[in-house]
């Protein structure tokens, strides 16, 4: 059950961080610190002793365990990890580590409350990543929605309680399209088997009429398209982004997007692979909006945080249409990038909240010239805008360049298309760090440089970004179990995959 | 028929509860202790929980035509009798601010308490309206119950006249179908309408009245503008009352006759049930929006948390009666919670802690009454961790199950709206402080009310992360009327 502790931990820590806010502010931190360094514990745990853990384990999988749960209706705890699972805590860990690093001074007011709510996040977002049955699937999947909301709610900026309710009504709504979808996969499988499910390798061959599938599948869709999000499901996320505090839009746009990749990848293609084939042209076209859509508002924002959540919708765009392509080129890109922009976008969050924490405000028209005031600073922008844009030899590049020659074999003209993204994603980029750290400094400012904790989280992502950009294989190595398991068609030649 | 001492067994529950009254109504005349009378009461009311497994030995079993005691009886039974003592709880934290005397109050809860284990058990359409009666009756004092307080006997008045002439719809449904039918018997009903008379005039007639009579008690669309009047200008754990006890019971002989009378084959019922639901959950959610007042807003929302409770009852069959029982359950506990909360910040206050500006800023001064608050307005609204969640799963499983397309639409829109004005109450919670500190903020309850919202808030929690423990109990009772 080494499983559940991952998921266990958090929602302990977050509870006794809660409690702890009585005895010190300090406290509170520190626990959540060491509940992350220990999740991430285990996980190293599992990863490197999972063939040992239990060798009887279904063939692409790490771990996996099962107890009853609500046996009326045949619903299992049941949680497993595979190669992509095993990807995706990793990186909600690591960036929940740096999300608690980059609070440590902004939050001042009750941090207690603070930390319990990131914790507990966390614990949904982990346990969205590993559950394998569909209802807990949902169950959690709704679990890490209301921290978030009260993180927004509670501690976020100006238009907080207006970004606040967009996010949860959005999510919130489209996800119980989502849940009756669970439910009449579930019920149709029931109805042929005589025996209540909602176990993820029982429901996989569930024979479904083209039509109820088309149905059933968009339910699914349309929850995952919202979290994504796609064009033209994704206003919620500039307004949450912008106005939820630095931790929150860390984990916002570094994990709570990947859920909804992740479920298009887990759930939506392998439980109805015929009808997601003929939405596959409709999804990359909106994966193709998104890409361009995105990245021209970007460039149009003065407004630090909401350029860079606009960027997301045009990043994420490219994870879209790598799902949507179906062949392991694309996919490997895709779930590259999810890792690669959870990690740049979430440093530029992470640099917004720094600087917010020393101007006190995220109007670009107001910066300026900040690169001689505050050099390190401005290093670490350009390292995460350059990363952003997709530079040869960091991640984003590595994700982007194998999606669109995914795509390419596919639908070239989606391809062809979304190369065009790049370009302007060059252009925000750089105007992001022009408009706010070079030029004539527009006012005195007075503001301390990046200190050693800052320094701290920027060199771990910058590492991460580096180290997954020149050596990308042990990510491609983690998910291919997984992609054979969900049949994936190869579409060169295994050398090829291997850039 | 002979009376054995299995049907006493039977009814014990009923019997108990009717001595009850008896003795508490001597108490409030003779003691001059608050304390012997509520202790009395609650401890009636415990005894006749304790005696539903010793009841349970015998069923199913008729005593008289009147009463059916069964699985789904001893279940419902359980269930009011237990918000009916979170309602005692609620009330003595809420007097005790009031500075009222509480006698009169235990004397009225327990007649109504019996009206609702009446209506739970019963198979006739006279005991239908025997408890109809005990409960509507002693509604009306409740709601007056502070009878200085204006708004309280202005909603006295107007759910004595509404009640009154919904009573009579009630009354005059019942006599067309006996005209007709010579019986008022649930199962006889079943035997003496096949199909073919489903076109008589009276039978249709009849049954609309009483469709109607019952919708207005249930507060459905288009018979719930009486609803938010009399939820804002009750005393805030006799609104608990109104909105738990007094639907729930209705609710639950609505459901006995359909299974007893076997009336979904009664197409026409269906389809008039069904447009209630569809116009209660959509029209209450959306008036819910537009309300700035707690007590309003929760008025509204109990009108489509019935609707949601229709959709399952109307898909019918096996699943019907489970998932309704689980709803029926998840949403009386989360509503005496929330009502618990607004009645404990409300003793000894002016007007009552009603207004949304009033609950601003409530977890900085209130937390753990502002958490309870959160939860269970989460379970209303249906999120995970909470009894609401699975109650939602339930019928929306129902209606598949059933193929109510256009209900479960309704259902997910619903939903939708609903959580808009959950998050805007949930989110006042969490604001910043006015400057003002409101009465609220200083009413001091007695710990009773507390203890009822720790037990509603485990109960929500727990039932809602293992619900298995009462799916079971719910199965196993719920299919032993056969």
């Amino acid at each position: 059950m080494i499983l559940a502790w991952l998921i266990v931990v958090p929602l302990v820590a977050g509870a006794l961080a809660w409690l702890g806010e009585r005895q010190s502010v300090r406290l509170c931190r520190w626990i959540a610190l060491l509940a992350l360094g220990a999740d991430l514990a285990l996980l190293a745990a599992i990863w490197l002793n999972a063939p040992a853990i239990d060798p009887t384990v279904r063939s692409g999988w790490l771990v996996e365990a099962a107890r009853p749960w609500i046996p009326r209706f045949g619903i299992d705890f049941h949680v497993a990890m595979d190669g992509l699972g095993l990807l995706m805590v990793a990186l909600t860990l690591f960036l929940g580590i740096v999300a608690v690093a980059c609070s440590w001074t902004e939050i001042r007011e009750r941090v207690g409350f603070f930390h319990a709510n990131l914790l507990w996040s966390i614990a949904g977002i982990v346990g969205v990543f590993v559950a394998l049955d569909l209802f807990l699937f949902f169950f959690l999947w709704e679990v890490m929605l209301v921290p978030m909301y009260f993180l927004i709610a509670i501690w976020g900026h100006e238009n907080r309680i207006y970004s606040a309710i967009k996010f949860f009504i959005f999510t919130q709504a489209s996800s119980l399209l989502m849940l009756a979808s669970i439910v009449g996969l579930a019920w149709i499988n029931a109805s042929a088997t005589g025996e209540w499910t909602f176990n993820y390798f029982a429901l996989l061959g569930t024979d479904l009429e083209p039509n109820i599938a088309m149905w059933l599948m968009l339910g699914f869709f349309i929850a995952f398209a919202v979290k994504l999000p796609a064009v033209p499901f994704h206003t919620w996320l500039p307004d949450a982004h912008t106005d939820a505090p630095t931790a929150g839009s860390i984990i916002l746009a570094g994990v709570l997007l990947k859920t909804g990749a992740y479920g298009l990848i887990r759930f939506v293609v392998p439980l109805f692979p015929d009808a997601a084939m003929r939405i596959a042209p409709v999804a990359m076209a909106l994966a193709v909006a998104g890409i361009l859509y995105g990245a021209v508002l970007a460039f149009a924002q003065v407004d630090f945080k909401r350029l860079v959540a606009y960027t997301s919708v045009s990043h994420l765009g490219f994870v879209l249409l790598g799902i949507f392509a179906w062949n392991e080129l694309a996919l490997q890109g895709a779930i590259m990038g999810m890792i690669a922009h959870g990690l740049s976008t979430g440093g530029l969050f992470a640099v917004a909240g720094a600087l917010q924490e020393r101007l006190h405000t995220r109007d670009m028209r107001r910066m300026g010239g900040l690169w001689l005031r505050l050099p390190r600073m401005g290093a670490v922008a350009l390292f995460f805008a350059i990363a952003s844009l997709g530079l040869p030899g960091l991640a984003n590049f590595v994700a982007e360049f194998l999606v669109l020659l995914g795509s390419f074999a596919v639908a070239p003209a989606a391809a062809v298309l979304a190369a065009v993204g790049l370009i302007f994603a060059a252009v925000y980029s750089l105007v992001l760090i022009q408009r706010s750290f070079h030029g004539p400094a527009k006012k005195e400012i007075r503001a301390t440089d990046f200190d050693r904790r800052e320094m701290a989280w920027s060199a771990a992502m910058i590492v991460a970004l580096v180290w997954l950009g020149l050596r990308p294989q042990p990510v491609f190595d983690a998910a291919r179990p997984t992609l054979e398991e969900l049949g994936v068609p190869a579409v060169l030649s295994d050398e090829g995959a291997e850039p | 028929m002979t009376f054995t001492s299995a049907h006493l067994v039977a009814l014990l529950p009923i019997v108990v509860l009717g001595g009850a009254a008896i003795v508490v109504l001597l108490l409030a005349a003779f003691s001059p202790s608050r304390r012997v009378t509520t202790g009395a009461t609650a401890i009636a009311l415990a005894a006749t929980l304790a005696t539903l497994p010793i009841a349970a030995r015998v069923i199913p079993l008729d005593v008289s035509p009147l009463i059916r005691i069964d699985g789904a009886a001893l279940l419902y039974t359980g269930l009011l009798v237990a918000c009916t003592l979170g309602v005692l709880g609620l009330s003595t934290a809420y007097l005790k601010g009031l500075g009222e005397s509480v006698g009169e109050l235990c004397i009225l809860l327990v007649t109504a308490a019996l009206g609702a284990a009446v209506l739970s058990a019963s198979s006739h359409f006279a005991s239908l309206f025997l408890g109809i009666e005990l409960v509507s009756v002693s509604l009306f004092a409740l709601l007056a119950y502070a009878r200085d307080e204006k708004p309280n006997l202005e909603a006295s008045l107007k759910y004595v006249i509404l009640s009154g002439v919904s009573s009579a719809f009630l009354l005059f449904g019942i006599a067309l179908v006996y005209t007709e039918l010579g019986t008022l018997e649930f199962a006889r009903i079943a035997e003496l309408v096949p199909l073919e008379s489903a076109s008589s005039v009276y039978i249709a007639g009849g049954l609309g009245f009483v469709i109607a009579g019952i919708a207005f008690k249930m507060s459905l669309v288009p018979f719930h503008l009486w609803t938010p009047d009399v939820y804002q200008g009750a005393p805030a754990p006799i609104t608990a009352f109104l909105a738990t006890v007094s639907k729930g019971a209705v609710f639950v002989v609505l459901l006995r006759y359909f299974m007893l009378a076997d009336a979904y084959a009664y197409r026409p019922l269906i389809v008039a049930l069904s447009l209630l639901a569809g116009a209660s959950m959509l029209l209450g959610n959306v008036l819910a929006l537009l309300q700035n007042n707690v007590k309003r807003i929760l008025a509204y929302s109990s009108i489509a948390h019935i609707g949601y409770l229709l959709v399952a009852f109307i898909a019918g069959g096996a699943v019907a009666i489970e998932s309704a029982s689980y709803y029926l359950a998840a949403y009386l506990a989360s509503s005496i919670g929330a009502f618990g909360v607004v009645a404990i910040l409300s003793s000894g206050v002016e007007g009552e802690t009603q207004t949304l500006r009033e609950y601003r800023g409530l977890y900085w001064r209130r937390p753990w009454l502002a958490a309870v608050f959160s939860l269970m307005l989460l379970s209303l609204a249906g999120i995970p961790l909470t009894m609401g969640f699975v109650a939602k799963f339930y019928v929306v499983a129902a209606s598949i199950d059933a193929s109510l397309w256009v209900l479960l639409a309704l259902v997910i829109v619903g939903s939708g709206i609903g959580l808009f004005y959950y998050l805007r109450v949930l989110v006042t919670l969490y604001l910043e402080p006015d400057d003002v500190t409101p009465d609220g903020a200083r009413a001091a309850a007695a710990p009773s009310g507390h203890v009822v919202l720790a037990v509603a808030s485990v109960a929500v929690i727990w039932l809602g992360i293992f619900p298995a423990q009462l799916i079971d109990v719910v199965r196993a009772l719920a299919f032993t009327n056969g």
